[in-house]
């Protein structure tokens, strides 16, 4: 319970201290601490990263990937060696239609179709490939990227 | 024109509402964190909100029975039915109302006939009083202290009681002290209102909002009770949905009709909108109330942890989103620490006198603000009780 309270409050704001965290926990800061280090250490939180928008630069692009599994392996394999590529945000293996969706940023159109073109579609075992280019991004990390402002409450009310 | 002729004495009697009076200093003032709120900080959850944009996207806009939608009443009775304990019958024992406040005004309305008596427990909702009123009833308060934390005392309560006593009010979790009525009191109350055939209204629109992990008992669940009780709750506290307007009275058929008929003259039926938001609010809203609960409980813990850290002297209360702490070892008034407090650290507490005289010496602080707002006023109150010291 504690652990899940503890996990929410660092997935809203990674930022908060040992201590700020302990004042809203009623626990005590070694205690977060710790909590916080066991967290870390079996790879429950993987990383603390700003969710920047940026929309207004670079090329972002969604890949459908179908693959075909590997005897043993399963597609474990071929998804670690996409997701090496410093131009892949994100990959997850998922059903359906495709295997693989991989999430690729680059600085350009030409810098993401080269990587698909160049890199992607020709590595063995890879069957096809379908680039969506991202548009526009409402909402990432559960976060609204264009929140309107928040309704005022009145300052007394009974 | 004379004014004074014009106007009804019976409303130009009743007094402005101290907590209107304090909103008008506060308002003021630039830059305030509030403690003097009575609503969540939360927006209504988004799966609420959506069903009330679906339900006018649909054309929804039309009146509806003044029982109010039967689907609405029927959702209101599983809930109730889980919740408290008490079935009720949909077709015949339960009233949406446009707030618990329109439900309390309908049910004195309906209940009193002049000089008959009500009494309640003080502090109290600002309403009270004046609600009683305005139904042409006198007022009886029977004052608590913290040393029942606030909860109404039965011996107390059996001293007020005259022969025209009629109708006792109830409102547990309280606002403004947070405080709950323990399971004896409560039947202890109970056995006293079947001993003087009195009738209760009970206020329970925070029953939610109860920690420490214990279960809210309405007095309308004990023996003998129900036929006796109105049982009067709504949505806007622990589903966030202050400003949607929505309560709803559960009691006997024959009160329930009596109400039915003034809010069919006066009100006709809350908004539609509202109505069909909060079928969601009692089929889909579980998981978001317990996540505004949880928040609230930790944020109880935090503030009172932190007044009786600075000097002001706090029970902790079970439930609500009030605390009520108390100022008198600063040898001020209620009305002048809250003044002082404001226009020195700008932080607005409600002085306890206006929830009614025996919340002299005390504070309404809400704590249904942001946590770093919340860390923020108990740094600037306890800067001021230092320099009060």
């Amino acid at each position: 319970m504690t652990q899940d309270a503890l996990l929410k409050l660092l997935e809203t704001d990674a930022r908060l201290s040992d201590e700020q965290i302990a004042t809203r926990l009623g626990m005590k800061p070694t205690e977060v601490a710790s909590r916080r280090a066991a967290l870390e250490a079996e790879g429950r939180i993987v990383g603390y990263q700003a969710i920047v928008n940026d929309d207004a630069e670079g090329v972002s692009a969604f890949i459908e990937v179908r693959c075909t599994p590997e005897r043993g392996g399963g597609f474990n394999r071929l998804a670690a060696r996409i997701a090496r590529f410093p131009e892949v945000r994100n990959c997850y293996l998922i059903s359906g239609g495709y295997d693989l969706l991989v999430m690729v940023e680059a600085p350009t159109l030409p810098e993401v179709a080269r990587f698909v073109s160049e890199k992607l579609s020709s590595m063995e075992g890879v069957l096809s490939t379908a680039t969506h280019f991202r548009l526009k991004t409402y909402k990432n990390n559960g976060l609204l990227f264009e929140e309107e402002k928040t309704h005022e409450r009145l300052v007394v009310v009974p | 024109m004379d004014w004074n002729k014009m106007l009804s004495k019976q409303v130009t009697d009743i007094p402005r509402s101290g907590i209107r009076e304090f909103f008008d200093l506060a308002t003021g003032s630039k830059d305030i964190i509030s403690l003097g709120v009575g609503e969540p900080d939360f927006v209504t959850p988004w799966n609420i909100r959506e069903a009330a944009i679906f339900s006018l996207e649909r054309g929804h806009t039309t009146y509806t029975s003044n029982y109010g939608l039967e689907s609405l009443r029927r959702a209101i009775a599983r809930y109730v039915e889980e919740f408290f304990h008490v079935a009720y019958n949909p077709l015949c024992e339960i009233l949406p109302t446009v707030g618990v406040s329109e439900a309390i005004d309908l049910a004195l309305r309906c209940l009193l006939n002049p000089g008959d008596e009500v009494l309640y427990h003080e502090p109290c909702y600002v309403s009270y009083a004046a609600t009683i009123l305005m139904a042409y009833g006198v007022p009886r308060p029977v004052e608590t202290s913290v040393d029942d934390l606030f909860a109404l005392n039965p011996e107390r309560l059996e001293a007020a009681i005259t022969p025209r006593t009629k109708v006792l009010m109830l409102n547990f979790p309280t606002n403004p002290t947070g405080s709950v009525a323990p399971l004896e009191t409560l039947r202890k109350i109970a056995d006293i209102c079947v001993k003087h055939d009195l009738f209760v209204l009970t206020d329970e629109i925070y029953s939610e909002l109860r920690y420490d992990g214990v279960e809210h008992v309405s007095i309308a669940s004990l023996p003998g009770m129900k036929e006796r009780t109105l049982l009067l709750h709504g949505f806007s506290k622990a589903f966030a949905m202050t400003g949607m307007r929505l309560g709803y009275a559960c009691g006997p058929a024959e009160l329930i009709e009596q109400m039915m008929k003034v809010h069919s003259y006066t009100m006709i039926c809350p908004t539609i909108t509202s109505q069909e938001a909060a079928i969601e609010a009692l089929q889909n809203g579980r998981p978001a109330m317990l996540e505004m609960r949880d928040s609230y409980h930790r944020r109880r813990d935090y503030i009172v942890g932190r007044f009786n850290d600075m000097g002001l002297d706090c029970h902790m209360p079970g439930g609500a989103f009030y605390t009520f702490p108390s100022v008198q070892r600063f040898g001020l008034s209620s009305k002048e620490f809250a003044l002082r407090l404001l226009q020195v650290q700008k932080v607005a507490a409600v002085p306890g006198t206006a929830f009614g005289a025996c919340g002299e010496g005390y504070l309404r602080c809400c704590y249904a603000t942001a946590f770093n707002l919340l860390e923020e006023a108990c740094d600037k109150m306890a800067r001021f009780c230092d320099s009060l010291s």
